[in-house]
């Protein structure tokens, strides 16, 4: 039995102008252990999807169907009781900006300690040697020093290695990192990339790594997902899907890293931007912007704007495109005839 | 093993001597000079057992012959009432501290139990929203449609009727500080529920949650500290509108009777006199409550310049 069972995930948020589906369908494990990306443009649902895995979507938005289990046990029709016992203990999460994660008028020490307090019997001297001990591992410098600071006194890089000290305080079995980098200095977030894999590796702590930066996930990462509007399009082990996507969306996004570029030349980019949710097209939410999208006479294939593909395995990898779809069924053809 | 130092860390005072607040205030020569007598005022009226020459409430030292007698600078005065004395011939000097201590009580009384109410309610309303927000926010706008007079009005003619006027006058500084402070809680309730709903949606919040920490306490210990700025400065006008109120109603004569005046009271009860020539039993009063509410509430203006510069009225 995997650590975490996500399936058939639905999520939705009530608005004025009706529902909108924000993650439809999503289906994904991960092991004891495992590290797993998360990758797509901004509100492909990547970040609803962390949200709603603690079942702390907030108002408009409800899970509508399927399941997240958890050990065995479902979280969605977990008690608010059963739940806290889970958040912050078991499966803790790291947010994109450090600057608005910890709260501005309690010192680091104080917010450790309570969260330390919130799930165990111990006394505040115990919970302070505790976090004392976290903060060595993630290697701040004088971790005495910063139990009694305020976050405002702290650089950016120095809060965020906290807030990840927090994630690890209690010995969770999952971290799930929204972001973890985006907010800091390009030569910071190296450091605290590496650091936050050490430190899983180390504990042989589960991560979800939630980010745009596909260079990021095929390092850290052993699987991944892409979304798009709401939806898994593409996912498997890390290093197939970066060498070889097959999904168009997925070249794109490859396509699109600057290293990929011809010195010289300008950075290639996916035509378009990622439809509104309260608005999908037809079939394929991608097909507007698909480079595969005509054949030879020019016409659209029919099923890409009618038909919402499946998921068609191909390889280690599962993809769900009709062109990807029609490809693997020639080439069984081919083989049959042969 | 791990031992954790503090040695580093910098005392209250000295975070005090390094903050803005301390800064700001070495540099306002007024708030300097409104907090000095607000001080001074506050120390005089608790301390008036002490300095107070006579005791007003003991009727026994009262001497009806000596009513009526001017402050010293004013010819016919006895040197024994620096302030002359009033209508039942108590010292006004005396009384006057007396009714300092009395008002300034009820002042604080009132202000902690609105803040008390205001607060949690604002709270629940701001963060837990939906219902609880709509029940209370209309239970708030009930309340203030009915003036803190009409309701001091109502409840005062109640109880007095019901149990006697000698029950009022015995309990009458807790049921001021009871009637101003159901009165004005929403005050409080309104602007903290504001402040709360910007907090809210900030990422500590969600942080908190994500630590599996109850609502409860994150309300209470999360996002009450990150709001007390405003709740600091309304306080302070809150403070004056309270000895204010319980001065309007002194003086319509619900407040506190006259055998354990406040200053309200005393300005009524000289009010009677103003015509006949001794106006410092009315006046001397007034003036001591002008300057009361003054200096609180520049203090107040010039907190509220600190701890939201985008206020200033530059």
């Amino acid at each position: 039995m995997a650590l975490l069972e996500v399936s058939h995930l639905d999520v939705r948020f009530a608005l004025r102008q009706g529902e909108v589906r924000a993650l439809r369908d999503v289906n994904f494990t991960l092991e004891r252990g495992e590290r797993l990306g998360i990758v797509g443009e901004s509100g492909a649902g990547k970040s609803v999807a962390a949200f709603s895995l603690l079942n702390l979507i907030a108002k408009p938005g409800f899970i509508a169907g399927g399941s997240i289990k958890f050990e065995g046990k479902e979280l969605n029709s977990m008690s608010e009781r059963g739940l806290r016992k889970v958040r912050g203990n078991r499966i803790s999460m790291i947010f994109q900006d450090p600057m608005m994660t910890l709260n501005p008028v309690l010192s680091i020490g104080e917010q450790m300690v309570e969260c330390l307090k919130a799930h165990r019997r111990i006394s505040t001297k115990e919970a302070r040697a505790i976090a004392l001990d976290k903060l060595r591992q993630v290697q701040i410098p004088s971790p005495e020093k910063r139990l009694d600071q305020y976050p405002h006194e702290l650089s950016g890089g120095m809060r965020q290695r906290i807030i990840i000290a927090i994630a690890l305080l209690l010995d969770p079995d999952i971290i799930i990192a929204d972001e973890p980098t985006t907010a800091l200095d390009v030569t910071i977030q190296a450091e605290i990339m590496a650091l936050l894999l050490e430190l899983c590796e180390q504990h042989n702590v589960g991560l979800i790594l939630i980010t745009h930066d596909l260079g990021v996930v095929s390092q850290v990462t052993q699987r991944m997902l892409v979304m798009y509007a709401g939806r898994v399009i593409e996912q498997g082990p890390s290093r197939e899907i970066i060498n070889d996507p097959q999904h168009p969306y997925t070249q794109g996004l490859i396509n699109a890293l600057p290293q990929m570029a011809t010195p010289g030349e300008k950075l290639n980019q996916i035509r378009g931007s990622m439809p509104s949710l309260s608005n999908l097209p037809s079939g394929c939410a991608f097909h507007p912007r698909c480079d595969f999208i005509n054949r030879a006479d020019g016409q659209p294939r029919p099923a890409c704007t009618q038909q919402v593909p499946d998921f068609v395995e191909s390889g280690n990898c599962r993809v769900a495109c009709h062109m990807v779809a029609e490809m693997l069924e020639d080439r069984r053809l081919k083989e049959e005839t042969l | 093993m791990t031992t954790s130092t503090t040695s580093t860390a910098p005392s209250r005072w000295e975070r005090l001597r390094d903050s803005f607040l301390w800064y700001s205030f070495k540099r306002d020569r007024t708030a300097q000079l409104c907090l000095a007598v607000f001080i001074c005022l506050v120390i005089a009226a608790f301390s008036a057992p002490l300095l107070a020459p006579t005791d007003p409430y003991d009727l026994a030292q009262i001497d009806i012959l000596a009513s009526e007698l001017p402050p010293f600078w004013i010819d016919g005065a006895d040197e024994m009432y620096t302030l002359g004395t009033d209508a039942q011939g108590r010292d006004l000097l005396s009384i006057i501290l007396y009714g300092t201590r009395v008002s300034l009580l009820i002042g604080f009384g009132a202000v902690a139990l609105q803040a008390l109410l205001g607060v949690t309610f604002g709270l629940m309303a701001g963060y837990l929203g939906g219902r609880v927000d709509a029940f209370l926010m209309r239970l708030a706008d009930i309340q203030l449609s009915f003036s803190t007079l009409m309701v001091a009005i109502v409840v005062g003619a109640v109880v007095k009727a019901t149990m006697g006027s000698a029950f009022y006058s015995q309990y009458a500084v807790l049921m001021l500080i009871l009637i101003i402070g159901l009165a004005e809680w929403p005050q409080y309730a309104r602007t903290v529920r504001a402040s709360v709903l910007a907090e809210k949606n900030k990422e500590y919040v969600d942080a908190a949650r994500v630590m599996g920490l109850r609502s409860r306490r994150i309300m209470f210990r999360h996002v009450l500290p990150n709001t007390l700025s405003p709740i600091f400065v309304i306080s302070t006008v809150q403070i004056a509108n309270a000895i204010i109120s319980e001065a309007a109603l002194s003086f319509l004569g619900l407040g506190m009777p006259e055998t354990h005046p406040s200053l309200g009271s005393l300005i009524k009860a000289g009010f009677d006199y103003i015509q006949s020539g001794s106006w410092w039993i009315t006046l001397i009063p007034g003036a001591v409550l002008v300057v009361l509410v003054l200096s609180i509430n520049l203090l107040g203006d010039w907190l509220r310049d600190v701890m939201n510069p985008r206020l200033y009225k530059g």
